[in-house]
């Protein structure tokens, strides 16, 4: 065959193209380790991932514990054995810590690769793998308080609601209680009572996550913030005169109770929860602010969060009428939101505007105490400047030193904070609000109440943040 | 004392898969041939181990007497397979058989724990597939005159496309396969190797600009096809085999730049005209999302790769069987998943020794048909191997192509043997020539 001899290019593009598909190889393959080192330990944590629920064969379940150490959730292994999950603490931490055995939630579900992996002493797993035996799973260390939740918890007593209490410079949940619980030792007994259609409790609802309520008076901060950003210059002249009901046109706005707050400037109506004057400033809000705003503070928008929640909803758009203008604006109307989201809101604003993303898992330690892995505080987001957020906590200080949050004025500590009074049905009483944090001057801890049919705010929810308050105070620090 | 044995089998498995494909590399070092025939010695030790590791714990596991039958089969056909490669052409390339080999003893591995019917179909295939394809070196050595053949290759292979797309049997919303006689096959996967003689063949002629347009409009009419047949991956084979073989035949990079514009454009025409390649994108950018539907295969494929981690979960130990189609286009996250990534590591570092080999045949052909032919196959073969595992890894969107050797389907399987009989025929025909010299 004739030979048309190929130029040494031809031999030099080869290897060119042989480097090139090589370099493209070892490229794919560092994406290929770094999921397997790095991104795995997140991704197969998965409740689609069924994979995980066969570890269970290998591995005994890990412990679930507060930040002190003390058991949440630990796995009695019987002389047959068989396994049993419980729950030293019945169903004080039950939405929270979750359950296993039908399904997965909380940080059952959360923490579930953590504690279904062992990462003892690397001879003896060897040893009991070879030997057939399980090996004990991490502990999962959590940031919850014991304390702080079991207040939290008494203080709601018998009635329905949600208490969140987080630390605003880091994110740490300290507390999450949701009431009426169950007792996720007898889930198994319970479950088809409290699964059935007549229960209307809705006690597995982890209320401070999945709740969504209307915001009431507390979505008043909303609104303030989108009032300043509009009149940034001159928000402090505001001034309305309160007769105790607010008429427009065919429409009248009344405040709580009837009360008539005279002449009042923004900080006075904040304070008072004054409606009419919200009213006010919310028929003259911008609209497309306001969806802008409402958009940036995580209405309608995934939260950074692991747990399982509901997205809080902010549904008015552009032909909104004026009654649902001075609606919105005083926290009535379509909007809704969750205890935990507005207690993000709250830290963000006692953390100098960023939002640190709520996190519950501290570190993970293996069963002879060694730290497997640490999860450190990341922001989850600036959802304000810090000048509006130092605005908001003053207007927020207001409302405990001269308004309606004077169940949390004590000279121990200082408070800000917001109550609301939420109607939700007509003939039924206000679902009762207050998120705040103290101290005022520099945040520690940010605490949001809701309790269903509590009636005011100010009555109802703010002695229960006030009893987390004075738990937390008390303290040596 | 059984888990004992499974045990530690599964770590000396990664650990021969690892010798074996540092072997592959070391081979590309070797000064003299004895040296290089030591090492590929070498990797039949390893890999005929970890083969044998490998059905102990099959047996073990399963418990079925088949498996040993199976085993004995496999170990007869190795054998034979290397024996007569090596008794009737002296000049094969040896380490190139015995990456061939390695890669079959994963699919024997990974398939029977998948099913051991399909496992069995397949066996067959592949004795099959290696009696014809035996002959194939033979062929390429003795009919030189395989460079005339241009417009059948070009027209043949075309007509075949376009018939599968007109009338073939509909899997998963593509066109890709066709029906005779109650045996369905991909005839893609043959069109490759005529597609590549077709290219070899126009550009040995002349490489003037005329040729080019020519040939240009023939390799984009396979193509259109394919993308109209909605086969993606194997119109990307063909899309980049083309583009870098007319870069190579003509040593100009404008080719290269012009067709990587022209191929960007293509694919955000294709993106917006066509919905599964909409589809296809959203479930790699975001799986997450819509987990139940369009996302549910690639993280399924996560969930294995990501569970199994470095060392795997052992074999019958994960839920490869969670994953659609896990062995065919998913083989790759079926192997990390149980036998581990490291293991998967190796198995793609094996098919870039492969590659790598072809191109070092590549440039030692003197004839530009030869070399643009050997060079065509290593690129497609390279392709087909990158499109496969970077999509089952979220590397890259899943295109649907399989893993040569190692997935399931007869047509992958014979297309494979025939890529590499080719270039083993031309090897054979080089050593030849020097030795004629």
């Amino acid at each position: 065959m004739k030979k048309r001899a190929p130029g040494t290019g031809s031999n030099r593009n080869i290897r060119g193209m042989a480097y090139v598909v090589t370099a493209l190889f070892v490229c794919m393959l560092a994406g290929f380790g770094y999921f397997l080192q790095v991104e795995s330990k997140t991704v197969i944590n998965n409740s689609y991932n069924a994979r995980l629920d066969s570890f269970s064969d290998r591995i005994v379940r890990g412990e679930i514990r507060s930040s002190d150490g003390t058991v949440l959730a630990r796995t009695d292994i019987a002389e047959d054995g068989t396994e049993t999950r419980v729950y030293p603490y019945g169903s004080l931490f039950a939405h929270v810590v979750g359950y296993s055995d039908h399904g997965k939630t909380g940080l059952e579900s959360l923490a579930n690769f953590y504690l279904l992996s062992s990462n003892g002493n690397l001879l003896e797993r060897t040893l009991n793998e070879l030997a057939d035996v399980k090996n004990i799973g991490d502990n999962v260390v959590t940031t919850l308080d014991v304390e702080l939740q079991q207040i939290a918890s008494d203080s709601l007593g018998d009635r329905k609601g949600a208490v969140v209490a987080m630390e605003p410079d880091t994110g740490k949940i300290l507390a999450m209680v949701s009431r009426p619980g169950y007792d996720p030792n007898t889930l198994g007994e319970d479950w088809d009572s409290l699964i059935s259609g007549d229960n209307t409790e809705a006690q597995l609802l982890n209320r401070a996550t999945q709740g969504v309520y209307p915001p009431g008076s507390t979505f008043k901060i909303v609104t303030a913030l989108e009032y300043i950003r509009e009149h940034a210059d001159d928000w402090q002249d505001f001034v309305f005169e309160c007769d105790g009901s607010f008429e427009y046109e065919a429409y009248s706005i009344s405040c709580y109770h009837g009360n008539a707050h005279g002449r009042q400037t923004l900080k006075a109506a904040f304070a008072n929860s004054c409606n009419g004057a919200f009213a006010q400033i919310g028929l003259g809000l911008d609209l497309e602010g306001m969806r802008e705003l409402t958009s940036s503070l995580l209405f309608n928008a995934d939260l950074p969060l692991a747990l399982a929640y509901s997205k809080s909803s902010f549904a008015m758009g552009d032909g909104a009428t004026e009654w649902e203008r001075l609606q919105t604006a005083i926290g009535q109307g379509s909007t809704q939101m969750t205890p935990i989201h507005n207690c993000m809101i709250t830290s963000a604003i006692a953390n100098g505007g960023v939002l640190m993303k709520p996190y519950l898992v501290d570190r993970v330690e293996t069963a002879a105490g060694e730290e497997v892995e640490k999860f450190l505080p990341s922001s989850g987001g600036t959802l304000m400047t810090s000048f509006e957020a130092e605005i908001l906590s003053g207007l927020m200080r207001g409302v405990v030193t001269e308004g309606t949050g004077s169940a949390v004025r004590t000279d121990a500590y200082s408070v800000a904070g917001k109550t609301g009074s939420a109607e939700f049905e007509t003939g039924k009483e206000t679902h009762a609000w207050f998120t705040g944090f103290a101290p005022a001057e520099d945040p520690q801890i940010a605490v949001t109440v809701i309790v269903e049919e509590g009636g005011s705010g100010g009555q109802t929810a703010a002695p229960v943040a006030r009893a987390v308050f004075d738990a937390w105070f008390a303290r040596e620090r | 004392m059984v888990n004992v044995i499974i045990e530690i089998s599964r770590y000396l498995m990664i650990l021969l898969i690892a010798v074996y494909t540092w072997l592959g590399f070391r081979w590309f070092r070797c000064q003299e041939e004895w040296q290089q025939n030591r090492t590929c010695l070498r990797q039949n030790a390893a890999m005929l181990i970890l083969h044998f590791l490998a059905y102990v714990i099959l047996y073990l596991k399963s418990e079925d007497e088949r498996m040993v039958l199976f085993y004995i089969a496999q170990v007869v056909f190795f054998l034979v397979y290397i024996g007569l490669y090596r008794l009737f052409y002296p000049y094969v390339s040896r380490i190139l058989v015995n990456h061939v080999c390695m890669l079959l003893t994963v699919g024997f591995i990974i398939l029977p724990r998948l099913s051991f019917d399909k496992a069995v179909r397949q066996f067959v295939i592949i004795v099959i597939s290696a009696l014809v394809t035996w002959v194939l070196p033979f062929v390429v050595k003795r009919f030189w005159q395989l460079a005339d053949f241009t417009w059948l290759y070009g027209g043949a292979g075309l007509a075949i496309l376009i018939v599968v797309w007109l009338i073939g049997n509909n899997s998963y919303g593509a066109q890709l396969s066709l029906s005779i006689g109650g045996i369905s096959f991909q005839p893609s996967e043959f069109v490759k190797i005529t597609y590549v003689f077709f290219l070899a063949a126009m550009f040995y002629s002349s490489t003037n600009f005329k040729t080019v347009a020519v040939t240009t409009a023939v390799a984009a009419a396979h193509v259109l096809v394919l993308v109209f047949s909605k086969d993606l991956g194997s119109a990307l084979i063909f899309f980049l085999t083309y583009l870098t073989v007319l870069f190579v035949a003509t040593s100009n990079p404008l080719y290269l730049v012009f067709g990587a514009a022209a191929g960007c454009a293509a694919s955000c025409l294709a993106y917006r005209m066509f919905t599964h390649v909409q589809t296809r994108v959203a479930a790699w950018l975001d799986p997450w999302s819509d987990i139940d539907n369009r996302g549910y295969q690639i993280t399924q494929s996560l969930f294995a790769i990501g569970t199994g981690g470095w060392f795997g979960m052992g074999l019958y130990q994960g839920m490869p069987y969670k994953i659609p189609v896990v062995e065919k286009d998913f083989i790759f996250a079926a192997v990390s998943e149980e036998l581990g990534g490291l293991f998967a590591v190796c198995v793609v570092l094996i098919c870039l020794g492969c590659f790598l080999q072809f191109m070092l045949i590549a440039s030692d052909m003197q004839a530009l048909f030869y070399k643009l032919i050997a060079f065509g196959l290593g690129m497609e073969y390279a392709v087909q191997v990158f499109l496969t595992v970077g999509g089952v890894t979220r590397f890259i969107p899943s295109t649907g192509v399989t893993l040569p050797f190692i997935s399931y389907g007869g047509s992958s399987i014979l297309g494979s043997f025939i890529l590499f009989g080719v270039i083993q025929g031309l090897c054979i025909l080089k050593k030849e020539d020097e030795e004629e010299e």
